[in-house]
Order: C-alpha cells, then sequence, then structure tokens
C-alpha cells in the first residue's frame, strides 16, 4: 500500500484567474479514505482556500457531488483505494456554472424542480380530523425507488443532452415528478404532463443511459423518463381519438 | 447603507465550460447515442424498401421480378447490408430499452428487466425461425 497519493484538483478563483487551473496535492493514503476525507485533509493541513460542498458524510446529502477521474460521483462514497496508484483528479460536476474551486450553481436545477411541482397534489383535500391518506406497501413500491433521489445532480453532470440543451428539464426533476406521478395519494399527473410534455420535458431526452448509470441511489431516472414517455404517448393517442375522455 | 458587503464583488463570475465538440468521443455510450441518431436514417432507408416492395407487389409478378433485380445490384447489397447492421443496432437498443419503458407487475412484484428483454429477444427469434422456414421451403 502506498504511504501517499497524488490528488490533481479543479481550482477556480474568481479574483485571481479567467478560467480553471488545476492543482497538485500529495495526501496521506488510508484504506478507508474516501476523496471527501481526501479533500478535508488539503483543506484543514496544505491548503485552507480550497472550497467544495459537503455535509453528511454518508451519502443522504446530496452536497459532495464532484467529477472523480472523469465520472461523476459522491465522493463521500468513492473510496482512494478504487483509484490506485493515482493521481486522482477532482473536478467540479460539468454542465453548472462554477462558482468557485470545485462548488457549482444549483439554481438552474432549484427552478426546474419547482415548475414539475414535486408534492402531492388534491383534488379536494380532506380535513385533516379524517386522518391520514393511506396507502398499502405494493403502492409505496410503485414509487419508492424515484423517492430515493437527493438532487445530488450526478445524473444532470453525466447528460450530454443537458449540457448541448441546458433548457432540458433534466433526469432528477423528471424522475421527482415521476414520484409523484406514480403516487396513489396524488392526483396531479395531468398538470405535470403539460410541462413535462413540452419540448424542453422528456422528449428532449434520446436515452444515453449514463444518468442511471452515474446514479449514486438507484434511481433509475432514464427509466423514469421512457415510462413518462410511454404515457405522454398514450395520452397523445388518446386525445386524438377521444378528444373530449382526456379532458 | 452604502455599497454591497464585499463577496459579492466576484459574484457574477462564474466559469461556464464550453462543451468540447469531441464530447461524444469520451465514452461508448455516449458514442452510442450519437451514432444512433445519425444511423436513425439508415432505418427510415429500410422502412421506405419495404413500402417499395408492397408497391411493387401490388402491381404484379413483373414490377415484383425488376424490384428483385435492383434489389440484386451491387449498390444495393451494400447499403442494404449496412443498414441490416444499423436496423439490428437499433432493435438490441429498443430491446434493452422495453423493460425500463414498460413496468410489468405480476401479483404485486415488478417483472424482472431480463424476463422482458428475454422475451422480446425469444419473439424475434421465433418470428425469424418462422420467416426462414418460409423461406426454405419455398
Amino acid at each position: 500500500m502506498p504511504p501517499s497519493v497524488a490528488l490533481t484538483v479543479a481550482r477556480y478563483r474568481p479574483e485571481r484567474e479567467a478560467e480553471p487551473t488545476f492543482q497538485n496535492y500529495e495526501i496521506p493514503f488510508r484504506k478507508d479514505w474516501v476523496v471527501l476525507d481526501a479533500l478535508n485533509h488539503v483543506k484543514d493541513h496544505l491548503d485552507g482556500s480550497l472550497s467544495f460542498r459537503w455535509s453528511c458524510r454518508m451519502g443522504v446529502c446530496g452536497s459532495c457531488g464532484m467529477k472523480v477521474n472523469g465520472t461523476p460521483k459522491l465522493t463521500c462514497a468513492t473510496f482512494l483505494s478504487d483509484y490506485l496508484p493515482g493521481p486522482i483528479r477532482v473536478e467540479p460536476l460539468d454542465y453548472f456554472p462554477v462558482v468557485r474551486d470545485l462548488v457549482v450553481d444549483l439554481t438552474d436545477f432549484m427552478r426546474k424542480l419547482k415548475q414539475v411541482k414535486p408534492w402531492i397534489i388534491r383534488k379536494e383535500e380532506k380535513p385533516p380530523s379524517e386522518g391520514e391518506y393511506l396507502q398499502t406497501p405494493d403502492q409505496l413500491d410503485t414509487y419508492k425507488q424515484f423517492s430515493m433521489c437527493i438532487n445530488c445532480m450526478l445524473c444532470y453532470s453525466a447528460c450530454p443532452i443537458y449540457g448541448l440543451e441546458p433548457s432540458f428539464i433534466g433526469p432528477a426533476a423528471i424522475a421527482l415528478a415521476q414520484r409523484y406521478n406514480m403516487d396513489s395519494r396524488d392526483h396531479g399527473a395531468t398538470e405535470r404532463l403539460k410541462i413535462l410534455s413540452e419540448h424542453d420535458g422528456i422528449w428532449q431526452c434520446t436515452f444515453v443511459g449514463e444518468c442511471t448509470k452515474v446514479c449514486p441511489k438507484h434511481v433509475d431516472p432514464a427509466g423514469a423518463i421512457q415510462q413518462y414517455k410511454l404515457t405522454g404517448a398514450t395520452h397523445w393517442v388518446k386525445s386524438l381519438l377521444l378528444p373530449w375522455g382526456t379532458r | 447603507m452604502s455599497g454591497g458587503p464585499q463577496y459579492t464583488l466576484y459574484h457574477p463570475r462564474w466559469y461556464r465550460r464550453r462543451v468540447s465538440v469531441w464530447w461524444w468521443l469520451q465514452k461508448w455510450s455516449y458514442t452510442g447515442f450519437v451514432l444512433r441518431e445519425l444511423t436513425s436514417v439508415f432505418v427510415a432507408f429500410s422502412a421506405l424498401v419495404y413500402l417499395w416492395q408492397l408497391r411493387a407487389l401490388t402491381q404484379g409478378p413483373g414490377a415484383y421480378g425488376q424490384f428483385l433485380a435492383r434489389l440484386r445490384t451491387p449498390l444495393f447489397l451494400i447499403v442494404d447490408t449496412i443498414a441490416f447492421i444499423f436496423v439490428l443496432f437499433h432493435a438490441i437498443t429498443w430491446f434493452n430499452l422495453t423493460p425500463k419503458a414498460m413496468v410489468l407487475r405480476l401479483r404485486g412484484k415488478r417483472v424482472p428487466d431480463w424476463v422482458i428483454v428475454g422475451l422480446n429477444y425469444a419473439a424475434c427469434l421465433a418470428l425469424s425461425g418462422v420467416v426462414a422456414f418460409m423461406l426454405v421451403r419455398g
């Protein structure tokens, strides 16, 4: 086992440089260290000016998404030992504007997420005194996979369509829309279909499939989009054959 | 209060990376995607040839014979072979995509992806077998 490993980190300091550069750090190698531990070592002992986001260290908060050797990864779940002998290249996620070093701006996603109405929409709300909206384990099972999304943005960074057409709503937002569409308590599918079947919605996706490959929570956004395409197409055919039935 | 706080000084200076012209060579899945987009032309070509064949069939044996003779020319043989390879490529993509788009549930359990993909391939092989049988029998 090597005593140390080289870390090549993308730096962007807007007050100093017009575009990112790379900086090398030699960090001690430990078998139980993940890339995030290495970055924290740099921050604590070598260079306090390095900026990156992190919070939970356990694959729940979705803050520490970065590109490791070219692949979008949660750095808290990416072990140094898988990249030996190094060097390990750490860069900010693709297709998002870089604020500083490894920190990207996610405003675009937050706006799109809100557009797809990721909450339970009811035709009529029943009063709290009547109790909860009940659901069977089978009903939960139909959408549970999509509810595991932690908004880490690895799928956007892996999606060339989002890179080429930034107006594309994108994998995570569509998967989250599908999470609510499939929820037995929700009545908002028609409202969401209007947004998702537009030009920037599901039809932009051409099934590259990388979003599903990089997803650390096995959400399968590519699957969500293809399922939604089937829903959208069925709805379109129905609206042609039975124009009064789809209103 | 006069003036904004210091930390907003460089705020608008975000760096936006430009997508390289060669992005589609970075991964096989990206290359495959671009290849699918480009080769859809060959799928359209195959569909047109089938329509042409149907038209020739309706016009009688003479026209159909002429159609078959055209198909035997070297240019058609080359283009048809290339088209066949790409149609196969698209068929495989579609077969693999089916379980993603269609989630089947039996007794509350999701039917595994490999079963749906397998059924597609089995149906394709069975139909190809039937066609081959009919051709061999003449």
